[in-house]
């Protein structure tokens, strides 16, 4: 079972990596959101997936079997409703950026850059930046 | 006392929902939010009074005793920051009443700003993990707001590249806690400081590597820092002062609380790790300084480059690392968010931040050119003020311990931190103006930032003049940490 939860792990976090490395943003935010669902994964297998010790036992009670851990699963609960208001957060800012800027590709969002074509600080080469300047269609 | 150690959070929050409801009414609003910010000062006062008789206020909440519950505990050190935090949550308030660079006013800025202060001063009161990883979601979305509501696309694209890096520091704190959870059973302080001895080193390293990671980011430290000069410079200025000062160093306490105190002594292959990322930090951050023209741009790299010799500090560790840290946040807090204030003045009356198209402002307002030297030589850390006595602690102790390199290290950074502020003094102040035509804003209202500016200049002015006091007080804390 752990081993499964582990492979589990694995592939959500690889998948992550690489559509967050997306130039595409609407793939890097969708990336982020599952690196957050591995993170909740790592969070809950914190707790061991069958712990015989639960977090908290008043004195006198006898032990439950097969009880998990409830602690990291509250845990969870927190991080997830957190994850989700960001993700949220972040579908309604990329909506409103892909709009403006008319672009879905990171490289060309330059707009909180100094200008390429700054006249005291030109860039290396001018094929360093294949993005023109200012974007034609500014809106 | 079990009331006032929530006041960090509960006054801003409440704050938070007050203006909330007064959003349609701006006068309200402001006043609302004024007191909301005094009442926080009045609390910290309070708080730090009764950390330096050694009484420090704690409570676990819901009546479950540590280590279950989650426990609030403000000692020196954090009492002493939270002071900051609401100290510089009132003067950007104040500030923000001038037409200083203030930006659009939207309804939602107040309780934004207030939500803010709630993140910073909840991670600053906390002694659970967990509980700080709340605290650092609660500021990054409040930033978020702010970063947005001016709906500029310069300000859209900050936001985003903001949101990505810190999302990323964000997921590795989470499952660094859940690494640290499924290692010693704890989250609080208290109890992981006594489960930490008897980890294994390797295990103990790689824990705190985890941790350190997700901190360093929120830190802005090398090579982790591109977020900060990328979107810091698209808000407004008082904004802009508030986040300079405070949401770095949240991320720098994070990483002295974690290595200073609950997993103190921290493995010496941490420490020097750490030692060489704020060298990293120190050198970059000021190169990048030196690279620009525009003053935000400029401003926001020292932030990096200073968030280096905190950092050195907190490797250096013992107690005159730990005391060296905490007197250096604070002057640093004031230094920079009146950097960043005189910036915006300097805004308002020459109409650009960039350095290449203004000038002339000494012969126009010699008062401001004094004034922005008083930040902008305690930043380099020219005697007596106070950024000297910070940097000579940091340096003391890094001699002291044999470590060469980084303090030499740390002398040529500040030669080119020095180079920088008199870029911008001669630029913004004594060079002539490049156009002839140029006339200078015939209406201003500026009286309100001047009085945040020369506040916070005079509280800088008292530090650098009788730092005695201070220094005693982070000697004092540094002893309750760790132990």
């Amino acid at each position: 079972m752990t081993a499964v939860l582990a492979a589990t792990i694995f592939a959500t976090v690889t998948a992550g990596v690489y559509l967050a490395m997306s130039r595409d943003v609407f793939r890097c935010v969708i990336g982020l959101a599952l690196l957050g669902a591995a993170a909740n994964l790592v969070l809950f297998a914190a707790g061991r997936l069958v712990s015989p010790l639960p977090a908290v036992v008043p004195v006198g009670e006898i032990l439950l079997t097969d009880a998990a851990n409830p602690l990291p699963q509250a845990l969870v609960l927190t991080a997830i409703v957190i994850g989700f208001a960001l993700v949220c957060y972040s579908l309604v800012l990329l909506l409103r950026l892909m709009r403006d800027a008319r672009t879905d590709d990171a490289l060309a969002l330059r707009y909180a850059e100094p200008r390429p074509d700054d006249p005291v600080k030109p860039p290396a080469s001018a094929a360093d930046c294949d993005v023109a300047w200012p974007p034609e269609d500014r809106a | 006392m079990s009331a006032l150690v929530a006041a960090p959070v509960l006054v801003p929050l409440a704050t938070v929902v007050l203006t909330t409801l007064a959003s349609r009414r701006p006068t309200l609003q402001q006043v609302v939010s004024f007191v909301g910010a005094l009442i926080f000062l009045a609390c910290a006062v309070a708080l730090v009074a009764s950390a330096a008789i050694d009484q420090p206020a704690r409570t676990a909440f819901g009546s479950w005793v540590a280590p279950y519950g989650i426990e609030f505990h403000l000692d020196r050190v954090g009492a002493a920051l939270v002071l900051i935090t609401a100290l510089m949550g009132a003067v950007s308030l104040l500030f923000l009443a001038s037409d200083a660079d203030a930006g659009p006013r939207h309804p939602l800025l107040l309780p934004l700003v207030h939500g803010v202060l709630a993140g910073v001063g909840g991670a600053f009161s906390t002694a659970d993990l967990f509980n700080l990883y709340v605290w650092f979601e609660v500021m990054l979305i409040c930033a978020l707001g702010l970063f947005a509501i001016g709906g500029r696309l310069d300000q859209l694209d900050a936001s985003f590249k903001y949101l990505v890096l810190n999302l990323l520091g964000t997921l590795l704190l989470l499952i660094a806690i859940g690494a640290v959870y499924g290692a010693t059973g704890h989250l609080n302080f208290g109890a992981l400081a006594e489960a930490a001895p008897a980890l294994s080193p390797g295990l103990s390293t790689a824990l705190l590597t985890a941790l350190l990671l997700a901190f360093l980011i929120k830190a802005g430290s090398f090579p982790l820092y591109a977020w900060l000069p990328a979107s810091y410079h698209t808000l407004p200025a008082p904004v802009l002062a508030l986040f300079a000062g405070l949401l770095t160093k949240v991320g720098v306490y994070a990483v002295l609380r974690t290595v200073g105190d609950v997993f103190a002594p921290a493995p010496d292959v941490v420490m020097e790790a750490l030692g060489w990322i704020a060298a990293a930090t120190m050198l970059f951050g000021v190169l990048g300084a030196a690279y620009h023209w525009d003053m935000r741009r400029i401003l926001a790299f020292h932030i990096v480059s200073q968030i280096g010799f905190i950092l050195l500090a907190v490797a250096l560790a013992g107690e005159a690392g730990n005391a060296a840290t905490l007197f250096y946040t604070v002057h640093h807090i004031i230094v920079k968010a009146n950097l960043f204030l005189i910036a915006a003045m300097i805004w308002r009356l020459t109409g650009s931040y960039d350095l290449r198209r203004i000038g002339g402002l000494y012969r126009l307002r010699p008062a401001l050119g004094l004034l922005f030297l008083v930040p902008a030589l305690s930043l380099v850390g020219i005697p007596p003020l106070s950024g000297f006595w910070a940097k000579l602690m940091v340096l003391q102790e890094a001699l002291a311990q044999g470590r060469y390199a980084w303090a030499a290290l740390a002398l040529a950074v500040s030669v080119l931190t020095l180079y920088s502020m008199v870029k911008i003094w001669m630029e913004a102040f004594w060079k002539r103006h490049p156009d002839d035509r140029w006339q200078p804003p015939a209406a201003t209202r500026l009286a309100p930032a001047w009085a945040a500016t020369l506040g916070l200049a005079a509280l800088t002015l008292v530090i650098s003049l009788y730092p005695q006091w201070l220094l005693a007080y982070a000697q004092a804390a540094a002893r309750t940490l760790g132990g």
